[in-house]
């Protein structure tokens, strides 16, 4: 099709879709409306389940099913991605160079590093409690780390990155959140039941399972991202093809 | 206008889906998607929107105020997380195309036809 | 003792822990032993899932997940329910995965090191995505697992890295259906806007205290595009040809074999449970929409099939072409449609991954899938030979495998509303099963005269394929013959014992009880009200399949012998060919550009004839 023909069709099914997709909005209850049922419910059992963040207790609690397939989503993409980005036959590995930083974002990323990766465990630790939860927390903590990149170079990173430990550490994000999904079934209960003491409302021991599930899917996302953008890195600065004689560049 | 928010989503669906039957460029439509996926987000969260609530967390606030709908809010996170890790799965397979393929043009991509 | 309920969270949990203990013992373990474990993983799933099945009998398994258990008829959880139809789909998914896994064995001998446990634990995360869909009651979820199951299969489509093709295939399959996947997502996010429930009972029971307009329609035509997308219906079918061609042989045989129908299931069940209450979706718009959707892809589907010479794009084309006369019997709206479908999905599955099965021992032997390209070679392997044409003559219908059980009932369950239809069924399937037998006289019986090379259209050959496996010198490793073999019986079997047709009679009238459904997932049970779809072979049906195979043995034998005829009719015969040709099927395959913006352009098409047929 040739890409005029292509804009025609396409402009032809959008002033469709325009129509009746207006057509439709008109008959939705009002913007702001007071009835919303399930989420209504979802936040007396949220407040039932002494946790004070009601979307944590939702994701980790009420609907945990879908965080189990969320998270299952992340862990097969993050396998598939290391599978797809893995070094071909022909392709061959040229060394990065040592980059050239200022002191001063050095310096600057020497206090910024410590505190990025507090922030990210803070924000893991109190996902019942207050915005946040593994899968910010755990996005914190990879871009922390990555941080290294940008105040030293590829190398310091390579060197203070344990891909083959995060990998499994990886893995084990994804496992723990089935493991503690069969405590249920283990305690004579339902699958992915909370059945764990529930603490104080607003403590941060309180809402049972949340805060462990929190920190399974913490450590997952926060060892997957940091595998996935591993494989890009690895991509961008060090896989060659067999023809480009480029011998590694300035990172 | 208590409709124009709903509208807004069904216009940041099509302007993806525009880009992505205009690209030139396959990392570019792979953006375009992630517009067009954005749209289901302004939808969730129009969705749920309460007048006169806050957000669901009842750290230092009383039980009984009112809030907007955590549901949408906890479905919109899901898509999110979703939504980048399929992203990443497709830059990577863009990624391989430039290296097989030489291009990212679509127009060039003519391996499949028939 | 597992309680029955426990078994459906188990069903989706088991998978996932397999990729996980995969992962990390990927790294030390030896190949064999990986191989062994996986095995045992999706035998344990088989295992599992059988339970369920025979616990379940023609009952419900309800589970709600975390304990969430309706108070008042309200819950905050996510329910999963298990019916035979889901369980059954399960189980199938799960017995093919089983197939796969031994039949990739030996497959991608030379893994990369440091991946050996990537390629099954990709493969367990997709089985836990298929069974998940397939039991899920809740319209959120389901489109979290469409998503697994999606962003799985991109993976696994483009494994083959260092041959060109898969890489486009998977990213043209990834770009369409995710934005398949967003439309599902408005879709839910309008329902929820009108109902304020995510449950598909719970939405059903909503959904019955509003008048249809336009805003039901809108968000039914959204939630099923998606479906319809990986169900692959004219005109969202673009992607599946330039994807299931391309993908290593092992992962062909489960996208083909089962993925594609999770499409038509997910529609029938949304629509069943969720849309064909009192005030929901007018059944006869329905049935005249996807009717017509389903034939169209039907001929679209056998059509194009017919016009391939790359292997795995026919039987890509096939599958298309079958996908369609699901949906077509599925929309019918009646019990023994269902039933049909059933049968036909079930056997199917068996055909078509076993035809993929040796495919790959020609891939794997000769490093090609082109049909012109391997005329005569095949003559060194009779055996699979033989398994090739079974394959072919099972995918025409012919008695009494289930293809042509299924085949029969829904042509008899169609036929009282819609005469023509047994008439589309018939050249459907004798197209496709004429196509696969004519590529497999030619290349195992090197039949009739070398085919033309050259052709002055797009075309895809299948030549110059990156071989899958490294050493083409060693013995065909026994599970590539084996499973081919195992795979075609089941097959036999649905159409052959009366068992499953019964189970599945049941299956569909419990399926198409909205009522019955409902009811179950709050707890309660409701007795069946239809009455149980007759399913059994009749002479219609057993005349109807041998139609069909016989026309398509002749289409393979005109085919092959047809340009060495010499007969008055073969000069004005061949003159109506080309000029149909011309007109018709050039411009047809032109349509199959491979260009990502096309395939978007018609998916954006598709979705507003669907919202213009829907809600006018």
């Amino acid at each position: 099709m040739s890409r005029s023909a292509r804009i025609r069709l396409f402009w032809a099914a959008a002033v469709v879709f325009a129509v009746v997709y207006t057509l439709a909005c008109t008959g939705l209850p009002h913007f702001g409306t007071t009835v919303h049922p399930y989420g209504s419910r979802a936040v007396a059992a949220s407040l039932r389940q002494r946790t004070a963040n009601v979307v944590s207790s939702i994701n980790f609690d009420q609907r945990a099913l879908d965080t189990l397939g969320e998270e299952s989503i992340l862990f097969a993409s993050v396998l598939g991605t290391t599978a797809l980005l893995r070094h071909a036959r022909d392709e061959r590995v040229g060394r990065p160079r040592a980059g050239r930083v200022l002191p001063s974002t050095r310096l600057l990323g020497l206090v910024m590093v410590p505190l990025t990766l507090l922030t990210g465990v803070y924000i893991v630790a109190h996902g019942q409690l207050s915005p946040g939860g593994g899968f910010q927390g755990g996005v914190i903590l990879a871009t922390g780390l990555h941080m290294v990149y940008v105040a030293a170079d590829y190398l310091v990173l390579k060197r203070i990155r344990p891909l083959g430990v995060l990998d499994v550490a990886d893995a084990c994000g994804a496992g723990a959140f089935v493991a503690l999904g069969f405590a249920g079934l283990i305690a004579g209960a339902a699958f992915l039941q909370n059945v764990l003491p529930l603490g104080t409302f607003g403590e941060i021991s309180s809402g049972g399972l949340v805060p462990l599930l929190n920190a399974a899917v913490g450590i997952e996302v926060g060892s997957g991202i940091i595998v996935l953008l591993a494989s890009f890195l690895d991509q961008a600065v060090e896989v060659r093809s067999e023809t480009d004689s480029g011998s590694g560049e300035r990172t | 206008m208590t409709v124009l928010p709903f509208l807004t989503a069904g216009w940041i669906f099509l302007a993806g889906v525009y880009g992505m039957v205009t690209s030139r460029d396959i990392v570019h439509a792979v953006g375009c998607l992630a517009v067009a996926q954005s749209s289901t987000y302004v939808l969730l969260l129009t969705v749920g929107y309460r007048r006169g609530g806050i957000a669901p967390y009842f750290t230092d606030t009383p039980l009984r105020t009112r809030t907007v709908d955590p549901v949408v809010q906890a479905l919109a996170l899901t898509d999110v997380v979703v939504g980048a890790t399929v992203t990443a799965l497709l830059l990577a397979l863009a990624i391989q195309i430039r290296k097989r393929h030489g291009t990212v043009d679509p127009d060039a991509l003519t391996g499949l036809r028939g | 003792m597992v309680r029955t309920a426990d078994l459906l969270p188990l069903a989706v949990a088991v998978p996932l822990l397999g990729a996980v203990v995969l992962v990390i013992t990927g790294r030390r373990l030896p190949r064999p032993a990986i191989d062994a474990l996986v095995t045992v993983w999706a035998a344990l799933e088989v295992a599992g899932l059988v339970l369920l099945w025979l616990r379940t009998g023609d009952g419900h398994s309800v589970s709600w997940l975390g304990g969430w258990t309706p108070v008042h008829g309200e819950s905050v959880g996510i329910v999963l329910v298990g019916d035979r139809i889901g369980i059954g789909l399960a189980l199938l998914t799960s017995a093919l995965v089983l197939a796969v896994v031994v039949y990739s064995w030996r497959y991608f001998d030379e893994p990369p090191v440091a991946h050996a446990g990537t390629f099954p634990a990709l493969l367990l995360l997709f089985e836990a995505g298929m069974v998940g869909f397939a039991l899920t009651g809740d319209l959120f979820d389901t489109f979290v697992f469409f998503e697994l199951m999606g962003a799985v299969a991109y993976a696994l489509t483009g494994y083959r890295i260092e041959d060109p093709r898969p890489v486009q295939g998977a990213l043209v399959f990834g770009v369409v259906n995710s934005l398949g996947a967003y439309c599902s997502l408005l879709g839910i996010g309008l329902v929820y806007a009108r109902t304020g429930e995510l449950g598909f009972a719970q939405i059903g029971v909503q959904l019955t205290r509003h008048r249809p307009d336009a805003l039901l329609s809108v968000a039914f035509v959204l939630i099923v595009t998606g479906l319809l997308v990986k169900a692959a219906v004219v005109p969202l079918h673009f992607w599946l040809p330039d994807a299931h061609s391309v993908a290593p042989t092992p992962v062909c045989m489960l996208l083909s074999g089962v993925m594609v129908e999770f499409g038509v299931y997910g529609v029938a069940r949304v629509y069943w449970v969720v849309f064909s209450g009192p005030h929901g979706i007018a059944e006869p718009h329905l049935r005249a929409t996807f009717v017509t959707a389903g034939v169209l892809t039907a001929l679209v589907g056998a059509v194009m099939c017919w016009q391939q010479r790359h292997l795995k794009r026919l039987l890509a084309f096939s599958t298309i072409g079958h996908v369609g006369l699901f949906l077509a019997g599925v929309a019918l709206l009646t019990p023994a449609g269902t039933a049909g479908v059933a049968l036909y999905v079930a056997a199917h599955a068996g055909v078509k991954a076993a035809l993929f099965a040796t495919t790959g021992v020609l891939l794997d032997r000769f490093g090609s899938v082109d049909e012109h390209g391997l005329y005569r070679r095949g003559r060194e392997l009779p055996f699979v030979g033989a398994l090739f044409t079974v394959g072919g003559l099972a995918l025409a219908g012919l008695p009494p495998f289930g293809t042509g059980l299924g085949k029969a009932v829904v042509e008899h369950s169609g036929q009282e509303r819609l005469p023509w239809l047994p008439a589309v069924f018939v050249f459907v399937s004798a197209l496709t099963g004429g196509a696969v037998l004519r590529a497999g006289v030619r290349i195992f019986a090197g039949a009739g005269p070398r085919p033309r090379e050259r052709y002055a259209g797009p075309e895809t050959t299948g030549g110059g394929e990156e071989p899958e496996i490294r050493d083409p010198r060693r013995r065909i490793p026994v599970p590539m013959l084996a499973v081919p073999a195992v795979l075609l019986a089941p097959a036999l079997a649905v159409g052959l014992l009366p068992g499953p047709g019964v189970a599945l009679a049941h299956a569909a009238r419990q399926f198409t009880d909205r009522t019955a459904y409902t009811a179950a997932a709050f707890g309660h049970h409701v007795g069946p009200s239809a009455p149980v779809p007759d399913v059994g072979w009749n002479t219609e049906g057993v005349l109807l399949g041998l139609v069909s195979t016989v026309m398509a043995v002749l289409f393979a034998a005109v085919a092959v012998w047809g340009p060495v005829l010499r007969s008055p009719l073969v000069g004005p015969v061949t003159a109506v060919c080309e000029g149909v040709g011309r007109r018709v099927i050039v411009p047809l395959r032109r349509l199959h550009s491979g260009h990502l913006g096309d395939y978007v352009a018609w998916l954006a098409v598709g979705v507003a004839v669907l919202l213009v047929a829907m809600t006018v």
